[in-house]
């Protein structure tokens, strides 16, 4: 049994007028093992996402918890070591596809980049792997993709590259924030498939963010519900699906249109829920004490 | 893309009338002393003000006329070119060098670098820009590389601002916090990814400053505090000009006409470049 892929421990964040967007956060991916973390939006989905990957925002600081990569604690590590170790093992499935890559450099470069840079492997053996996640993610022109600029393929085929770029230098955890938000209908569901197809094969873990329960229940083995950054529920999906616990997760399930009947009973999050919610979330910051900073 | 489509077609021939005479006029001045019809010193009280080739009393070989000392225009025209592209060459690389590395500090790194970077960028632009450059040209003495100097030092702002504006905006891009996320380093992502988009706003401002310079150096010739007095200079031209306005005209319009055809020709082939290299216009 290899060490847990991903460990949140009670991850608290602030912000500069030190309002709380973290609210002692804990979740784990297993190896190869899919996590969604669903929440509306300003639910700090995208924050958590940041926090593992080192990237929050200036105006956000961690004040207390642990955050642990295949057992080792990021804040016991030196920046360097914890940029390498990040580095190697994770990879981020971005929201926009086009901001995500650069728009002056050629798709193969940036791609090989990182698997020569970071990786140091030399540029032939990077150029075929390239080649085959490109395969694998289904693009058949892979001489013109790689030399196209960004702005010279669509939505989805830039979302492809990203997703064999993510893949291919073999991470052991892919933060995947909404994938499939910012492309149109017909291809999310392709996108969808393919991330799953490529999880399954490559045995990466994911850290899935989503607003979309559809999404949850199709790609995830476990789901974290979370909302203004403190989780609410957390389960194995099917479980989940079939007896959600917390009152807001059975309101979000309320408010997901079915494909089966996607008119019926669709209603908006009860007034009664969030007034819940809040005073739950109203209490625990007041007992709330941090324990450094 | 159709936006782009219809900028390149609209910057297609002003592409190459800018870019034809600035070739043109830069030619000229490097092979000035093969292609000037007569020594741009040479006086003859016997041929003053003899005027341009159309008209008549021209003679042959003063094709722009000569002005009140017998000297041939179109010559002085072409060696005074060579003052300009010099100072413009130099000048607009030595602000644009300065101005552009402390913009994309600024920009990239934020913080103190910024608030540091940004606090001298606008205590420098509270000084009038030509009044500015006669101060210091009165200090440094005039010369050559003086007038260069006086023209970096006052202009590199220029570069600092735009570039640090966009570099700020580069840096927010998802794309460099991807970088960030592979391990790169802080430099190696400002040199290597940013920079790169931000090339075509350097080269914009780089060409537009070349005309900035060529209008400075004349002001600074005009008020006689550019180069030695020999040597012809398009602003010493246009000084003498505006003393025989009424006897020969032309001493004056040539001069004013190369002037605003190089200045305008080096701001709109900067934005004609500026398409060229932005891979989201090409
Ligand atoms: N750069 C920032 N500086 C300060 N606060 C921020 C910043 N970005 C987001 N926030 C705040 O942090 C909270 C969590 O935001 P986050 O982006 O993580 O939400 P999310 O769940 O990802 O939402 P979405 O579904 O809209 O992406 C929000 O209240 C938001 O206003
Ligand atoms: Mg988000």
């Amino acid at each position: 049994m290899s060490a847990t892929c991903l460990e949140i421990r009670n991850l608290s964040a602030v912000l500069a007028n030190g309002q709380r967007v973290l609210r002692s956060v804990s979740l784990a991916v297993e190896p190869g093992e899919v996590r969604a973390l669903v929440g509306e939006s300003g639910a700090g989905k995208t924050m958590i996402g940041k926090a593992v990957l080192g990237v929050l925002p200036l105006s956000v600081r961690i004040v207390e918890g642990d955050m642990l990569l295949e057992g080792e604690n990021l804040g016991r590590l030196s920046p360097k070591a914890r940029r390498t170790l990040i580095g190697t093992r994770t990879a981020l499935i971005p929201q926009d596809p086009l901001t995500a890559l650069n728009p002056s450099r050629r798709i193969g470069p940036q791609m090989t980049d990182r698997l020569v840079r970071i990786l140091g492997w030399n540029g032939e053996r990077a150029d075929q792997r390239i080649r085959q996640l490109l395969e694998e993610v289904q693009i058949r022109d892979p001489d013109r993709v790689l030399k196209s600029y960004p702005h010279e393929l669509s939505g989805g085929m830039r979302q492809r590259v990203l997703i064999a770029a993510a893949f291919a230098a073999e991470p052991r955890l892919i933060v995947a924030d909404e994938p499939t938000t910012a492309l149109d209908v017909t291809v999310q569901k392709q996108i969808l498939r393919l991330i799953a197809q490529l999880q399954r094969e490559h045995g990466t873990a994911i850290l899935f963010v989503t607003h979309d329960l559809g999404v949850v229940a199709k790609i995830s083995q476990k789901v974290s519900v979370l909302y203004a950054g403190k989780v609410v529920e957390e389960a194995e999906t099917a479980a989940l699906f079939a007896a959600p616990q917390h009152p807001y997760t059975r309101a979000l399930m309320a408010a997901t249109p079915r494909y089966t009947d996607p008119l019926a009973s669709l209603k908006p999050v009860d007034e009664a829920v969030l007034a819940g919610l809040a005073a739950e979330i109203a209490a625990a910051d007041r007992a709330w004490r941090p324990r450094h900073g | 893309m159709d936006e782009a489509r219809m900028i390149r077609r609209g910057l297609g021939p002003r592409l190459w009338l800018a870019g034809g005479w600035l070739l043109l006029a830069l030619l000229a001045a490097i092979f000035a002393p093969l292609v000037a019809p007569q020594d741009p010193l040479a006086q003859d009280l016997m041929l003053e003000r003899l005027p341009p080739f159309w008209m008549s009393g021209a003679e042959p070989g003063y094709w722009l006329g000569t002005d009140s000392l017998g000297r041939d225009l179109l010559s002085r025209l072409i060696f005074g070119g060579r003052i300009a592209f010099v100072v413009a060459f130099a000048a607009a690389f030595a602000a644009c060098l300065v101005g552009s590395t402390l913009g994309l500090i600024a920009g990239y790194f934020g913080g103190w670098a910024d608030r540091i970077i940004s606090r001298i960028v606008d205590i420098w632009m509270a000084f009038p820009p030509v009044l500015f450059a006669i101060l210091l040209v009165a200090v440094l003495g005039t010369g050559l590389s003086s007038v260069i100097i006086a023209i970096a030092v006052i202009d590199w702002t220029r570069f600092c601002r735009v570039i640090r504006a966009e570099t700020m905006g580069q840096s927010r891009m998802d794309y460099v916090e991807n970088a960030r996320i592979a391990g790169y380093g802080r430099i190696g992502i400002m040199l290597r990814e940013v920079l790169p988009n931000v090339v075509p706003s350097i080269v914009a401002l780089l060409s537009l400053e070349m005309g900035i310079a060529v209008i400075v150096e004349a002001i600074l010739s005009f008020v006689n505090l550019s180069i030695s007095t020999d040597d012809p200079t398009w602003g010493g031209i246009i000084a003498e000009g505006r003393l025989s306005i009424h006897q020969a005209w032309w001493v004056l319009v040539f001069p004013l006409i190369t002037l605003i055809l190089t200045v305008l020709s080096f701001s709109q082939f900067g934005e004609a470049l500026r398409a060229r290299f932005d891979p989201v216009l090409r």
